[in-house]
């Protein structure tokens, strides 16, 4: 059981995992980092995003890969126009009624979704999805591979923004001070939906790379959000490093996990671990404090 | 006694439909919408009253639900006690989230995030779990007597379902006008000037806690005996956990009669929905994420705070002019 | 010779590398009022925070009425009498004047109806009569001063805090607000207050004691610190004391 041909390929595949698991958590603890708020919407969003590069396969033919180029900016903007119109207006500022506003959201997005397309589950077939790459003693399956590689360019893309552009300056500006950042210009307002924005564009790139080997319902977001809150609160609320070391360690946990124990263990023991990292330490291994 | 008044109106007005009609479709719509308030008078004083947001609820409902349902079905338990054993039960699982939750001092968000993960646990749980019967559910067998606390007419069960609905207000009421109330309102106003006043902050949400999870767990209990059928997804299901929030909310959070209005609107709104779009799964349910992110940004205060706009300032429940009187 | 009611001995705290309070010890007799004054950043409100529950020290103790309550939470100390105003007025804005007050009044009274009659009573005494069914956050900064005064005092302190009371408020309303913390000294009630106004210590404070990077440099009544060499170099810098003297040698 513990050889390295089961466990070499058992931690690749964690990694390959993790690492959407971390893209989706990226946008939450980015959110969270400067709205400070916790998105309840964010699994109705992936699962509105999955549902789009469905679409866009089976309806327009095109490779989900290349969906992600046209369906990033569209959820960006889905997202901005999401914070800017309706989120923040309704929240009137107050943290609870933020939460109770993406719970709102995430019920109409997911209930569009069911009376639109029923329930039904539903998948795409990639013509490659099933060829593996050789690594060593394991075979990786290449949308996998794909799907890391995607991954790390966007968390360099989303560092280079942060970094190097003035927007990105105005939004770590507004995470570390908002008041501050006000009285020296900063359009809050603003800023919060670009926040919210580029957290909706993860998602988006999280859903073109599951598709090829994931299923789609109304509820698929859900599963992959709560391990993303886990990833969040275990990495630390609003560290982007945090999220991907986060995700990536959740990711080869899973896979070690299901080897050893089984699938059906997999969904009690997150929740719990969930549970345990929010009683024992909210603020996470490299976040904020609660 | 005058600060009961309106509670008894209330409750004898209600008691009246029965012998106005006797449509099965009207009373059991009733029957839903008071389970629905009962469950929310539950949320109501932990999240109206004492500002803590729980997003599931349904861990107390599926408590009571479950519990009751067993101790019939494999222990041949008289329904009635197991009514009284599952609010304990629910009041029991309510008190140690609590006490987990308000010892590591998580509060907003956080607080939502894991009471919703207590949930999603039991709900996975039962939905595995033999003594639930996993996948298959747990049935309670038909035996139309009062001493099984089942009935061949709705009308006592919707008398039953007011009944527990009277006694969550006059708690509430209580509460409302008592040090205890008042403390748990502090909670929600200022954690901080709270404690500076003396007022043992983890001992009013914990205390608040074990009522709510025990008025919510009634709720289950009589779901139980209504239906006589639960799954985990019945029982532990975030339906539940989002109209037991949805209700007070849309009502009025930290009012008495909130989830009661609440409760009646978005039933209302449901039922309406499905006339018009012929029961396609899904669209009332847009119904009520529409409602809630609307309420929250136009009517904070629910619809009992727009009504208490124009009433005088002497009769609104709860007032501090009103004590005097009462 | 008279107990102090409160005895600070060696507390420290350290934020990070920062030691905020450093080996603080002081005396606080009863039945007269003391204030804490020293620069900005010197550790008043951290040392309030100590005293008052909301914050743990790393060293040293907390004596009160002879009694070591070091590390007890806020509210048993507000049940053994201390009682302590927030810099940033905290008041419960939902709720009106009386029932803010109303709180404090419930710690020894379970009755509703009994705090809120209370409440009234107490609100009258501190000239918030005429503003006791308006909700809270209507008041105005120095309603809300009266306030947050009114609410401790509901808890019928012993020792009562005051933490920068009379931060934004203009030369008029502290004029007001003055005989007010006065008469509250005279009903018995001993005040350890943190203040920047210092006319209001002047004209207030028995004792003065002098906090400085974390650490008493200096005390006595408000005149003797008022000269002293050292205190006066805390505020104005190093050298600022032979500057004035000098100055006032030629002026």
């Amino acid at each position: 059981m513990l050889s390295p041909v089961i466990l070499v390929p058992a931690v690749l595949n964690g990694l390959m995992t993790g690492a959407v698991y971390a893209l989706i958590a990226l946008g939450l603890t980015l959110i969270y980092g400067v709205l400070h708020i916790i998105n309840f919407a964010h699994g109705a969003l992936l699962t509105a995003a999955m549902f789009a590069a469905f679409f866009a396969y089976t309806l327009l033919g095109i490779d989900p890969y290349l969906a992600a180029v046209f369906l990033t900016p569209l959820f960006f903007l889905f997202g901005y126009a999401l914070q800017r119109f309706i989120i923040g207006p309704a929240a009137h500022g107050e943290d609870r009624n933020f939460l109770l506003v993406t719970l709102g959201l995430a019920i109409v997005i997911e209930n569009t979704l069911l009376y639109a397309f029923r329930g039904d589950t539903r998948t795409i077939n990639l013509p490659y999805a099933f060829d593996t790459i050789e690594v060593g003693t394991a075979f990786l399956a290449v949308p996998r591979v794909i799907a890391f590689v995607a991954v790390i360019a966007v968390a360099v893309a989303l560092w280079a923004i942060m970094q190097w552009t003035d927007t990105g300056k105005a939004i770590r500006a507004v995470a570390k001070e908002k008041l501050g950042a006000e009285l020296s210009g900063i359009d809050v307002a603003h800023i919060y939906a670009v926040t919210f924005g580029l957290g909706t564009a993860c998602v988006a790139v999280a859903a073109c790379l599951l598709i090829p080997t994931y299923y789609v319902n109304p509820t698929a977001g859900d599963a992959f959000v709560l391990i993303a809150f886990t990833i969040v609160v275990l990495g630390g609320m609003g560290s982007i490093v945090g999220a991907l070391i986060g995700g990536l360690f959740v990711g080869v946990v899973e896979s070690l996990s299901s080897v050893f124990l089984g699938e059906s263990l997999g969904q009690i023991g997150i929740f719990v671990m969930f549970i345990a990292m929010l009683l024992v330490r909210p603020s996470g291994l490299f976040g904020e404090r609660a | 006694m005058k600060a009961y008044l309106p509670i008894a109106v209330a409750v004898a007005l209600f008691a009246a439909v029965p012998f106005l009609t006797a449509s099965n479709v009207v009373l059991n719509f009733l029957v839903m919408a008071l389970l629905i308030a009962l469950a929310g008078q539950g949320w109501n004083l932990l999240g109206g009253y004492g500002g803590q947001y729980s997003f599931g609820h349904a861990a107390f409902f599926g408590t009571g639900a479950y519990v009751t349902a067993i101790l019939q079905v494999r222990y041949g338990v008289n329904a009635w006690l197991g009514l009284v054993i599952g609010v304990a039960a629910g009041a029991l699982v309510g008190a140690a989230i609590g006490a987990l939750s308000f010892r590591s001092g998580l509060k907003g968000s956080y607080f939502s995030l894991v009471t919703l993960a207590f949930a999603e646990v039991l709900r996975i749980t039962a939905s595995v779990a033999p003594i639930t019967g996993a996948g298959v559910g747990t049935l309670i067998k038909l035996d139309l007597r009062p001493e099984a606390f089942q009935f061949q007419s709705r009308a006592p069960f919707y008398w039953i379902a007011l009944g527990l609905v009277g006694a969550s207000l006059i708690v509430v009421r209580a509460i409302e006008r008592s040090r205890f109330g008042a403390y748990l309102v502090a909670v929600r106003e200022n954690e901080n000037a709270a404690k500076a006043l003396g007022v043992d902050v983890f001992m009013v949400k914990l205390g608040a806690m074990t009522i709510s999870a025990a008025i919510t767990a009634a709720a289950g209990c009589f779901y139980a005996q209504y239906f006589l059928f639960l799954d985990a997804a019945i029982a532990y299901g975030p339906w539940i956990s989002i109209d037991a929030l949805l209700a007070p909310i849309v009502g009025g959070a930290g009012m008495l009669f909130g989830p009661l209005i609440g409760a009646l609107v978005i039933k209302t709104l449901g039922e309406a929905t499905k006339l018009v779009t012929g029961g396609a799964p899904g669209l009332d349910l847009v119904i009520y994420g529409v409602v809630l992110v609307a309420v929250v940004g136009l009517a904070p205060r629910g619809i009992a705070g727009l009504l208490s706009g124009w009433t005088p300032r002497q009769f609104r429940p709860g007032s501090s002019a009103d004590q005097n009187h009462g | 010779m008279v107990e102090a009611l409160l005895r600070i001995e060696n507390i420290s705290k350290r934020f990070g590398g920062l030691r905020a309070v450093d080996e603080v010890s002081f005396d606080v007799m009863p039945g007269r009022i003391t204030a804490l004054i020293g620069p900005n950043g010197a550790g008043k409100t951290t040392l309030f925070s100590i005293v008052s529950g909301f914050l743990r020290p790393d060293d040293g103790r907390i004596i009160y009425g002879g009694i070591d309550v070091t590390g007890e939470p806020p509210h048993r100390l507000a049940r053994r009498g201390i009682a302590r105003t927030f810099q940033i007025v905290q008041p419960f804005a939902g709720l009106t004047v009386r029932e803010n007050i109303a709180v404090g009044c419930h710690l020894s009274r379970r009755h509703r109806a009994d705090a809120l009659a209370a409440a009234g009573d107490i609100a009258r005494a501190i000239d918030l009569g005429a503003q006791l069914e308006r909700p809270a956050a209507a008041l105005t900064v120095a309603g809300r001063k009266r306030l947050e005064l009114a609410r401790a005092l509901a808890i019928g302190p012993k020792l009562l805090l005051l933490d920068e009371v009379l931060a934004g408020l203009n030369p008029s309303e502290i004029r007001d607000i003055v005989p007010a913390i006065r008469d509250i000294a005279r009903r018995g009630v001993t005040i350890l207050m943190v203040e920047h106004v210092m006319q209001a210590v002047m004209s207030l404070a028995a004792h003065v004691f002098v906090l400085a990077e974390g650490r008493i440099i200096a005390e006595g009544s408000p005149q003797q610190v008022a000269a002293d060499r050292r205190v006066i170099e805390a505020y104005l810098g190093h050298g600022a004391a032979s500057r004035m003297t000098a100055g006032a040698g030629h002026g």
